[in-house]
């Protein structure tokens, strides 16, 4: 059993199991902190942003200076930002039988995986995390598209001139596998090979291993996913969440007896409790509003932002800012909203519950009909008509390099009045930043990440007792700024295997059974010998007939009757050879009675030696030596076959014979 | 004889009101009242003691002191008794409700302690009938058991009752038994060896040596409980005896004690500490050491961290103790703060001269072995040295500056901003990040800390970690409380600045980072935080709001502003709490009115009409009993406000108050009621407001005139309505300022015969009305003089009297309890005749 690490980011994994006769990939997650390199694509034309110099190496070299530019004192890449691969050379991604996707976050590369190498296999997903993932492939797309830029660099990456580049151009990593964002019809045609799944359904794969997803509890939809066989399980633990928000809960029962658990996904701010977060999220927020400043929250279209609102939901009452309007920008702003609306079989018991009421389960609803919350596809548009401040715009990307956002940062920037707030944890808000300095707006990092911290992994490991545990190496020390932190990391027994990307780890489990049918008139056939209480043992004859990774045991065909003619006895040179077999035997020898039995046999001179395995028997008259072990004996005397078969028939007497 | 009185109570009233104002009862406000024999409430006959003889005046009521009745037997009690001894003595018929033999026990009690205990068994034969009825071996439910053997113990804590019991050998069954023992014990012991016990226990008498083998054979027992039981009957016996027999007992069983200690774990420990303490703590056995200080140095040494800390804290706090053991007991309570101390590097320091034992490893053991243990043991540890802290006979020197340190290393640990230089340390800190218990106990603690000083150094490590809480999001909301309380008493004990009596510099550089995050808290999601940053608000003001420093940055700082905002919080803790820290920020002058866009010109509604519009609208009590308290103090200190207009302002409020459906408001509008009063009749000269004072000479000119603005504000018919109130402590506060006025106007000499005015009159009738409950009418304004006569009119110290009573002493009466378990039971003869 071997697992392929195509990807190096923990949140994002992509993995590749070969388990038995199938290859699975788990997830399918897109590294975009790439686009942090590049320069930021302004909606609304920025004089500042279209009139920056261009880099130029020290010795003037000016080169570069149509892809590069200078910006804030950082060097920026001027071209259609691109993203970070998956590994695509480690292993023939055409022979990947299947992909299991946990949650919507974790399938954003998967167009790159169906539609560029050959693959031919089905995609399995939760119906939530295929309409949400689709709707943040669409934004994605959408964003890069409605901003045509013509160039595309690649000079830079260049190894030889990479090097020459400063920081952190300079570090980044696997740049030749960068690419472009993909089509719409990339997307829809990869989504077309989606097979949707429910929780606890269990999918055959070749009649070799059984796949279920089981609720997660991290966002709409998500999943982990058990991988088994009839002796051997593997669970794939992806993002997973033990905190109440919308999501119906984690299932950590089905996680119990794994051989190997494969882990992932956990918070990437350990440090920072979604509460505490959540609370600072408010607070700055309502000190802004209350002094006059706007509020940027840039965000993905669905995920948090639906805890976001309902805790303003009932936040903006007791903060007096009844009147302030929220405003919601993205071209899947009203799907995501209403998608979020009809999931109630996905969502956790209490807004399930409110569905039968009937209520829509979240109070998004309610902000939306009372005009407290409004939504848009773009700032273009109705938008700019209702615009009003002090307001709250929710927009992405957060990645601040395309989309709404981008705009919002060039409009509010200089004032101090306004606030930036940092609700997503997948990019460094310092390197999100860095294009916009200086920057007069208050900036404010509360990363709201409610995915397992390493205490609830603990206390998970020890509950579900997994035989061994796999995660990425960065869970295996602590961070690399908070060193002393020992409980910043995974603590089991034996400790847990770590991988990288493009790495191969042989998972450490042997298969040791298979399980396999016998016919009912073969089983009729047997005549099982009872050799202890309870233990039955029968010999059997039979063709062992595999197919699609099942073995059944049939009958032996009929031996033929010889005729005598040529060709028939060629037929019946195909068939097994059924020849009369020897009884097998079973027992041990008990040594004290065997040496009695030999010396009333006439033995006299008869010696027992004891060895590391068992005994020896001397007969040092006849010159032979009876080796009696665990699982064999043997006779050793010269020549003499008729001492031989005595001694045979002696041992054998010891033995039972079926 | 005059005024009709009888009859005005209709049936309908209140038990407690009708009890209180019944014509006849004490209590009874105008002196006259027809009395009214057999008067029956409610189906049940009023209790004979509470008809007064005709003639008796109030004080002679007043005389025969509450509860009389309890103390002896009466008849229809007596009556009742036989029944519910045969129910108890019925296993067919159990009894279910403790709570009533618990009732039963209590008023036994005071019946014992009143009078003969003898005399209760001679004339209630049934008693004893039940006693010996549970002596025999039969299915009687465990309740009843423990009740009897209670119930004896009690009767044999008289000698003349004890020979119904003694010899008895069957007596060892529950806790309750326990307690008997004791008595049976310490009575054995007093009567024929009084004075001059036996040195031997063999002299004493068999009894009493039957118990002390018992207690022997517990002891070497191997099961826990056994041995729990008969050192819980040690304790109660060294803790109630110290008769000169108690320290012959403790020698013979002391071997068998500290054999105990050789167990491992010691078994029942906690008893056993328990035991030990009582021992130390009894006069006799502590004079003369009785080898006790060994056994306690023994114990400390031998039981965990985690069960030697209550040990220690407890030989800490013994007044006289060989100073070996004191250091050994405080070593041990400082021994795992001493293991958090070098887990992070730093020099215990102080902390090792206190370290006299080797029982070091034990604790890192112990605070390593699991996060329950480490977080128990800190919890403990922090716990006892918060409260030997202030106590005297701490020991000295006290390590203020390593206990500091400890302190905010734990926080720190918790906080994860401490770099641990150990795997110790690192296991400390993987055990403590982000635990709310062990930073609830830190910060109390640190607090506690305050009052002494430590190294400038430390003290800014201590304000760090504050400020580190205070700004964290990660604080949870009771973490933060306990932090902000903290931070008030480390600023409160910050040294003045010599000369300015303001904030010394450093303090002032903290405040100025702290005043940034205040703002944040108080627009905290989470009510919690912003009431207690109200509440630090608040307490600020109070104590600084006069200091130019602590001004400067207030005034600076967005807190006024969201202050006021928090007045309409939704939440009514909120603002409540908002109201009392408005009600400082304007007495210091600290209210911003910024000219803001919505409010051009800065023409604000001012704070006082918008506390008065909180008064008389919130639904919640809180915030208008803040508003109250507010109101209060600012008629006491003369805020200017209200000083323009100061009638006008009373009137109001007192108009408000008394509408107020809660009680505790009332009750504040009669506090404000009573400052106003002394505004306008000069301060009482006794200490107590309410004492009364010895009339002062006042011509009648002066004080009919000083009384019009009471009588212009409406204060009496306020305090005449508060006298009438349903809840009892309003009447009370009412009484007592009418007491005081009353004395006040001692001297006045008004209109002689005040029945001949007939204004007063009217006021008296209206009063009845009051009383009977139809309040409707209102008084108007009254004159001076008919206030002062209606005052001299009343019986008003009867009314104080009856007013002092348990209001449900009816529901609490022993003949009601006795009624009503047999109810329950089915053996009351009505309830027989129901069935039919």
């Amino acid at each position: 059993m071997k697992l392929y690490c195509l990807s190096g980011h923990p949140t994002l994994p992509c993995n590749v199991l070969k388990f038995k006769s199938t290859t699975i990939m788990l997830d399918c997650g897109l590294d975009m902190t790439s686009t942090l390199n590049f320069l930021p694509l302004p909606l609304v034309q920025s004089p500042r942003l279209s009139n920056l110099p261009g880099w130029s190496l020290k010795d003037g070299n000016a080169f570069l200076d149509k892809e590069l530019k200078e910006c804030s004192g950082h060097v920026f890449v001027d071209s259609v930002p691109e993203f970070c691969l998956p590994e695509t050379e480690l292993i023939d991604l055409s022979t990947v039988d299947v992909i299991l996707i946990s949650n919507y976050h974790c399938m954003m590369a998967l167009p790159y995986i169906t539609e560029h190498t050959g693959f031919t296999g089905t995609v399995y997903a939760t119906e939530p995390t295929v309409q949400i993932g689709r709707l943040l492939m669409e934004e994605l797309v959408n964003f890069i598209e409605r901003v045509p830029k013509a160039q595309s660099a690649s000079l830079w990456k260049n190894k030889d001139i990479q090097r020459l580049l400063p920081s952190p151009l300079k570090d980044a990593v696997e740049v030749s596998t960068w690419r472009r964002c993909y089509t719409m019809q990339e997307v829809n045609s990869a989504l077309s090979k989606i097979q949707l799944v429910g929780y606890s359904q269990k999918i055959e794969l070749f009649g070799a291993v059984q796949v279920t997803p089981l609720s997660s509890g991290y966002a709409l939809g998500s999943s982990n996913w058990i991988i088994q066989s009839h002796y051997e399980k593997v669970s794939y633990v992806s993002g997973s969440s033990l905190l109440t928000t919308h999501p119906q809960p984690m299932d950590q029962a089905s996680l119990k007896n794994s051989d190997v658990l494969v882990l992932t996904g956990l918070t990437q701010i350990p440090t920072a409790n979604p509460d505490g977060m959540v609370g600072e999220f408010c607070s700055n927020l309502a000190l802004t509003v209350r002094n006059g400043g706007n509020v940027l929250v840039p965000c993905y279209p669905s995920g948090v932002i639906y805890d976001l609102l309902e805790c303003l939901y009932q936040y903006i009452d007791s903060a007096g800012l009844s009147n302030i309007p929220f405003y919601f920008i993205s071209p899947v702003a009203n799907s995501s909203l209403e998608f979020s609306q009809i999931f109630a079989e996905w969502l956790c018991h209490n807004k399930q519950t409110k569905v039968y009421l009937p209520e829509p389960p979240f109070p998004h609803a309610e902000l939306i009909q009372t005009n407290k919350l409004k939504h848009y596809p773009s700032l273009h548009g109705d938008f700019s008509s209702d615009f009003r401040q002090p307001c709250v715009v929710f927009t992405g990307h957060p990645s601040l390099r395309f989309g709404d956002v981008v705009h919002f940062m060039e409009l509010w920037g200089k004032s101090s009045l306004n606030t930036v707030i940092f609700t997503e944890p997948d990019f460094s808000y310092l390197e999100a930043l860095a294009p916009y300095q200086p920057l007069a707006m208050k900036c404010i990092y509360c990363p709201i990440d409610t995915r397992l911290n390493f205490i609830q992994v603990s206390k998970l490991l020890k509950e579900v007792q997994p035989l061994h545990v796999v995660c990425p190496e960065q869970y295996t020390q602590p961070p690399p700024a908070q060193s002393h932190r020992m409980d910043l990391m995974i603590d089991c027994q034996p400790p847990a295997m770590s991988y990288r990307r493009a790495e191969v780890l042989a998972l450490p489990f042997k298969r040791r059974y298979e399980k396999i049918e016998i016919m009912p008139e073969l089983a009729d056939s047997l005549v099982p010998m009872e050799i202890k209480p309870g233990i039955s043992l029968a010999t059997v004859s039979a063709v062992l007939h595999t197919k699609d990774n099942k073995h059944v045991l049939q009958p032996p065909p009929r031996p033929t009757q010889p005729t005598g003619g040529k060709k028939r006895k060629r037929a019946s040179d195909d068939i097994p050879d059924c020849k009369v077999l020897k009884p097998l035997l079973s027992g041990s020898i008990p040594v004290e009675q065997f040496v009695q039995a030999l010396e009333k046999h006439g033995f006299s001179d008869v010696k027992v030696e004891d060895t590391a395995k068992g005994h020896i028997v001397l007969l040092q008259e006849a010159e032979t030596l009876i080796q009696i072990e665990e699982d064999s004996t043997h006779i050793i005397c010269d020549n003499d076959e008729m001492l031989r078969v005595r001694l045979r028939d002696l041992v054998l007497k010891f033995l039972q014979k079926f | 004889m005059g005024r009709g009185v009888t009859g005005l109570a209709p049936a309908c009233l209140r038990a407690s009101q009708l009890e209180l104002f019944s014509p006849g009862a004490p209590g009874w406000p105008f002196g006259d009242f027809h009395a009214l024999p057999g008067r029956r409430l409610c189906g049940r006959p009023l209790q004979i003691r509470q008809v007064a003889r005709p003639g008796a005046g109030p004080e002679a009521a007043e005389g025969r002191g509450a509860g009389l009745s309890s103390l002896i037997m009466d008849p229809e009690c007596s009556q009742l008794l036989p029944a519910l001894c045969s129910v108890l003595a019925d296993p067919r018929q159990p009894v279910t409700d403790d709570t009533c033999l618990e009732k039963l026990l209590d008023w036994f009690k005071t019946i014992t302690e009143a009078g003969s205990s003898l005399l209760l068994l001679q004339e209630n034969p049934c008693l004893l009938g039940l006693l010996c009825h549970v002596l025999k071996p039969q299915d009687l439910s465990p309740r009843v058991l423990a009740f009897s053997l209670r119930l004896a113990g009690m009767l044999a804590a008289q000698e003349d009752c004890f020979q119904y019991l003694q010899g008895d050998s069957s007596l060892f069954v529950a806790s309750a038994a326990g307690q008997l023992l004791v008595h049976v014990l310490g009575l054995s012991l007093q009567g024929p060896a009084e004075g001059h016990p036996g040195l031997q226990t063999g002299d004493w008498p068999v009894c009493a040596q039957k118990i002390v083998s018992h207690i022997e054979e517990s002891l070497r027992s191997a099961a826990t409980p056994q041995i729990t039981q008969a050192l819980n009957v040690l304790t109660t016996t060294f803790g109630h005896c110290h008769n000169p027999w108690t320290q012959v007992l403790w020698v013979r069983l002391s071997p068998l004690v500290a054999r105990l200690l050789e167990k491992d774990p010691v078994p029942a420990a906690h008893s056993l500490v328990d035991l030990l303490l009582s021992v130390a703590r009894s006069p006799v056995l502590s004079s003369s050491s009785c080898g006790l200080w060994e056994t306690l140095a023994q114990t400390l040494s031998h039981l965990s961290p985690t069960q030697a800390g209550p040990l220690a804290l407890g030989i800490l706090k013994l007044q006289e103790c060989p100073q070996a053991l004191r250091a050994q007991a405080f070593a041990v309570l400082l021994q795992p703060l001493t293991c958090v101390l070098e887990a992070t590097a730093q020099a215990p320091g102080l902390l090792d001269s206190w370290d006299g034992t080797g029982g070091a490893s034990v604790t890192v053991d112990t605070l390593l072995a699991s996060k329950a243990a480490c977080v128990g043991l800190l919890c403990r540890t922090l716990a006892h040295l918060e409260l030997l802290q202030p106590l005297p006979q701490r020991p000295s020197p006290w390590p203020q500056a390593p206990l500091l340190g400890a302190t905010v290393t734990i926080l720190r640990l918790c906080s994860g901003s401490a770099t641990p230089t150990s795997d110790a340390g690192g296991h400390l800190c993987a055990f403590l990040v982000g635990c709310v218990r062990v930073q609830r106990a830190a910060l109390d603690f640190l607090g506690t800390l305050s009052r002494g000083t430590g190294p400038r150094e430390l003290v800014t490590q201590v304000f760090a970690v504050l400020l580190e809480y205070l700004t964290s999001p990660d604080s949870s909301p009771t973490v933060l409380k306990k932090a902000f309380q903290a931070t008030f008493r480390w600023l409160q004990s910050s040294p003045e600045t010599p000369g300015c009596s303001d904030l010394d510099p450093h303090a002032q550089l903290f405040l100025r980072e702290l005043l940034p995050v205040l703002p944040k808290r108080l627009c905290s999601p989470c009510w919690e935080v912003r009431d207690s940053g109200l509440e630090f608000l608040t307490q600020m003001i109070g104590r600084w709001g006069g200091q130019a420093g602590f001004r400067r940055a207030l005034l600076a700082s967005e807190v006024p502003e969201l202050t006021e905002q928090l007045l309409r919080d939704p939440e009514s803790y909120v603002r409540a709490s908002a109201v009392a820290a408005m009600g400082q920020l304007s007495s210091q002058g600290l209210r911003v009115t910024p000219a803001s866009p919505e409010h051009p010109g800065g023409q604000q509604k001012s704070l006082l009409a918008e506390l008065l519009h909180i008064l008389s609208t919130d639904s919640e009590g809180f915030p208008r009993r803040a508003v109250m308290h507010v109101f209060t103090q600012w008629l006491r200190d003369g805020h200017a406000d209200v000083a323009a207009d100061t009638e006008r302002f009373v009137a109001r409020v007192l108009q408000v108050a008394s509408q107020d459906l809660d009680w505790e408001v009332r009750a504040q509008g009669l506090e404000l009621a009573l400052v106003f009063l002394e505004q306008t009749l000069g301060r009482p000269s006794s200490h107590c407001p309410y004492a009364v004072t010895p009339p002062v000479a006042a011509p009648p000119g002066p004080l009919a005139q000083a009384l019009r603005p009471l009588c212009r504000v409406q204060l009496f018919e306020f305090a005449f309505r508060a006298l009438f109130d349903c809840d009892r402590p309003v009447a009370q506060k009412s009484c007592d300022l009418l007491l005081f006025l009353r004395a006040q106007t001692a001297s006045y000499s008004g209109p002689q015969g005040s029945g001949s005015v007939p204004e007063v009159a009217s006021v008296e009738a209206a009063l009845q009305r009051w009383q009977a409950g139809d309040q409707g009418q209102p008084l108007g304004y009254l004159e001076p003089e008919v206030v002062v006569a209606v005052l001299r009119s009343m019986d008003l110290e009867g009314l104080r009297g009856a007013l002092a009573e348990s209001s449900d002493r009816v529901e609490k009466s022993p003949q009601s309890l006795l009624q009503d378990m047999l109810a329950t039971v089915g053996a009351l003869g009505e309830d027989e005749a129901d069935c039919y």
